[in-house]
């Protein structure tokens, strides 16, 4: 495995910046912020990004996508974290096309993925309840009642949630909360009668959901997969959604820290550029290496997901605690060394903060991948 | 890729029938290998270990080939340190000729120069030491003051030297001496070779923290150094020094993946294991496993970095800048980390209720506390990553 880019990738990722340069800058982040939009990602925006093919990337090229891996989609990630672009692609076309892809009959792949591809699907996947990431922590159950599954339980902090047209729910089919076994997922409409999604408001201005389902009653055709084993497959797809959104953190983190330095080249205090303070240099240079290492851990984990590699949930797990240890360290130092103005609003390096603390929740913080690097390693 | 897979079954061929079944066994300090002209053989096989190497340019493979070097390429180098870590075969040969002149030779020195030193070098035949710091220069290294006047056929050397690795065991030391006194710092240095066996030069060993003496202070008093011996032009060996310290970088940036350089080759966790104790398989104490744990993922992203500059083919002096910083750091808290887990056991001094293994450890925790200070401190490390990788103003 050769830690750096194919031609392909790189081609990905120059358009990727390209467009999110000249489309999303961060004004158009903060546009979507104090509009009334209340999904917080612009349907324009992510129709000009379905034409480049990006909702399709993970899909198999029979259903129409262009299988360019997870490569292919994390280097476009990283590019739109730069400029805190929101969109729901995280949602959709790693998770939900990895769900479906995955664990679903080819009926149901033929269902769906060509309409997501088409981007005229949106997906979400609600998996946690409670207050920290912990996937097999499932206390929704589905029951099978005749030919029908009734569900009932909550899910909390659905990533893009509030807009999803298709929401996949894991819930708990047999065995009891913390096991992997007895774990099953399902799709679902956003309209079913019993399922109640409550859009919540968030420091990152992004979309999210808490939801209810009350005797929410689906057809025998909504179960993706097997009954009881979906667990060990959710870990896998939830680790390609952890690489991606390590990917995007990384680009907010290199973005934060250009912005930082680039300002102590241009603020001058007691007649010098601040910049040319050692106990600053120091501080950023530090940060340079941990963003290496960033880059390194990332890249090793995409690329380990597209040769399937067993080394994937160390590598993604080690991608999402650098990337989170890591834009902890420089959101903070951006604001700092900004002084007064950091903590302003007019001022960008704000928004990077508070998405910093969101992302590092999603999919498990880094005391969680710690833990997780820790059992799988034998420590 | 096939010409590569015939290249291992070659290398793994040649291996099973030269490595003695004593060089694949764990190495013993006092069977460390440096070479040169006095180099002491406790284990003969080691002694044909060297030779066999040497002969076939292995100490050195990707040195060229007409110099006596292994001339293999990147992927072939990397093949030929997979099987020897596969047979766990100990180091032919530690030489700072090897890890740092060699290759600014390759870059700096004339044809002649190449042809009279690489081929000893690579063999083991001559041990090589380091004359840098001056007790006036450490960190600003390049208001150096040992002289050398241009004497027509000879430079007369006038100086003092200090931490120069083993240079009581070295044949000859490669010096940066200051030919142009009245030149700005930087333009009046040169990069000179002189044999450690000429008149005038004497060597005395500084004790360390460790209680080891691997350091020394050279002294030059009216030493005779041939013109032949300079190495690049006269007054620019400031550029060849700057180069050198790169590689000594690269080496010594080695340190922070376990395993790598030199030590005591123990590995964290399993200490921890046995002086913490296991619970269900796991290291007993949930504070030390999980600073152990963010130690080895940190270690694990440094690795994956140091394999994605050399993917990259990237040879900024920056990286290796950061390599040093970060490499160096990280065998401090490992060391740190290993002596907290073994508790008293991490804090012996001879051999009065303590095993060789413990001590091994102990001492070489103090040894590392040198790893961030020689070859250039951390924080000249870190300023070299402001200036030139930042960009930020002086």
């Amino acid at each position: 495995m050769k830690l750096i880019l194919t031609e392909e990738q790189q081609f990905l990722k120059d358009t990727a910046q390209s467009f999110a340069r000249d489309k999303t800058p961060v004004t158009h982040f903060r546009e979507m912020r104090d509009s009334e939009n209340a999904q917080c990602w612009d349907e324009t925006v992510w129709k000009e990004m379905v034409e480049l093919g990006w909702s399709g990337i993970l899909v198999p090229e029979k259903f129409g996508g262009s299988e360019f891996g997870m490569a292919g989609i994390s280097v476009i990630m990283q590019e739109l974290g730069k400029t805190l672009t929101p969109s729901p692609i995280l949602s959709t076309s790693v998770l939900g096309v990895s769900a479906i892809n995955m664990l679903g009959s080819d009926e149901q792949k033929e269902n769906y993925l060509p309409k997501i591809v088409a981007g005229e699907l949106t997906t979400a996947l609600a998996i946690d309840e409670g207050s920290h990431h912990d996937p097999f922590a499932i206390d929704a159950t589905a029951v099978l009642d005749g030919d029908e599954w009734v569900l009932n339980g909550k899910k909390a902090f659905v990533v893009d949630g509030a807009s999803a047209d298709s929401i996949l729910l894991v819930a708990r089919t047999s065995g009891k909360s913390g096991e992997s076994n007895g774990i099953s997922v399902f799709v679902t409409n956003k309209d079913t009668a019993g399922l109640d999604i409550t859009k919540i408001s968030t420091a990152d201005s992004r979309n999210y959901a808490n939801i209810k389902m009350s005797d929410l009653k689906l057809d025998q055709n909504a179960l993706l997969g097997e009954q009881d084993l979906a667990g060990e497959t959710l870990e896998k797809i939830l680790d390609l959604g952890r690489i991606a959104i390590s990917a995007e953190m990384l680009g907010n983190t290199e973005e934060a820290f250009e912005v930082t330095v680039n300002y102590l080249k241009e603020r001058k205090q007691f007649g010098v550029q601040i910049g040319s303070f050692q106990a600053l240099q120091h501080r950023a240079a530090k940060m340079f290496c941990e963003i290496e290492l960033t880059k390194s851990a990332v890249i090793a984990a995409m690329h380990a997901a597209d040769e399937n590699s067993n080394e994937l949930e160390r590598l993604s797990s080690l991608a999402k605690f650098q990337a989170g240890e890591t834009l902890h360290l420089v959101s903070n130092e951006a604001i700092q060394m900004h002084g007064g103005i950091g903590v302003t609003d007019e001022y960008d390096i704000g928004f990077y903060l508070k998405r910093a603390r969101v992302a590092e929740q999603i999919f498990g913080t880094s005391e969680f991948h710690q833990a997780r690097y820790a059992d799988i390693s034998g420590f | 890729m096939e010409h590569l897979e015939q290249f291992r079954q070659e290398v793994r061929d040649w291996l099973e029938e030269n490595c003695p079944p004593s060089m694949r066994t764990p190495l013993v300090p006092e069977e460390e290998v440096w070479g040169g002209r006095n180099a002491e053989y406790v284990n003969p096989e080691s002694k044909l270990w060297l030779e066999r190497m040497g002969n076939k340019g292995w100490t050195a493979p990707n040195l060229p080939k007409e110099y006596g070097g292994g001339g293999l390429d990147r992927d072939q180098t990397k093949v030929l340190h997979q099987e020897l870590y596969r047979i766990k075969a100990r180091p032919a040969l530690n030489s700072f000729g090897i890890w740092m002149l060699a290759p600014c030779i390759i870059e700096f020195g004339s044809e002649e120069q190449k042809r009279e030193h690489l081929p000893k070098i690579i063999k083991g035949e001559i041990r090589w030491c380091q004359g840098y710091s001056e007790p006036g220069s450490g960190s600003d290294l390049a208001s150096l003051s040992t002289k050398a006047e241009d004497l027509g056929d000879h430079y007369l050397v006038n100086g003092q030297k200090v931490w120069t690795s083993y240079a009581d065991k070295a044949d000859w030391i490669f010096a940066l001496v200051r030919t142009g006194p009245k030149e700005p710092k930087h333009n009046g240095i040169s990069f000179l070779l002189i044999d450690m066996a000429t008149e005038g030069v004497s060597t005395k060993p500084i004790t360390l923290i460790s209680g080891k003496s691997p350091f020394c202070e050279t002294f030059f008093d009216n030493v005779k150094a041939p013109k032949e011996n300079l190495v690049g032009v006269e007054n620019s060996g400031w550029t060849i020094a700057k180069k050198l310290l790169q590689h000594e970088r690269n080496f010594i940036s080695n340190f922070g993946l376990a395993g790598g350089g030199t030590g005591s080759g123990a590995d964290v966790v399993n200490i921890a294991k046995k002086y913490l104790g296991e619970a269900n398989g796991q290291i007993a104490n949930q504070a030390q496993r999980e600073n152990i744990t963010a130690h080895k993922m940190k270690e694990h992203a440094f690795g994956l970095t140091l394999q994605r500059s050399g993917d990259e083919g990237a040879k900024a002096s920056a990286a290796s800048s950061m390599f040093k910083y970060y490499g160096t750091e990280h065998n401090k808290d490992r060391y740190e980390l290993m002596i907290a887990a073994m508790g008293n056991k991490g804090l012996g001094w001879t051999n009065e209720g303590f095993s060789d293994d413990e001590q091994a450890i102990t001492k070489a925790w103090l040894r590392t506390k040198a790893n961030s200070i020689e070859g250039g401190t951390s924080e000249v490390q870190l300023n070299v990553i402001s200036r030139r990788v930042l960009d930020l103003p002086n």
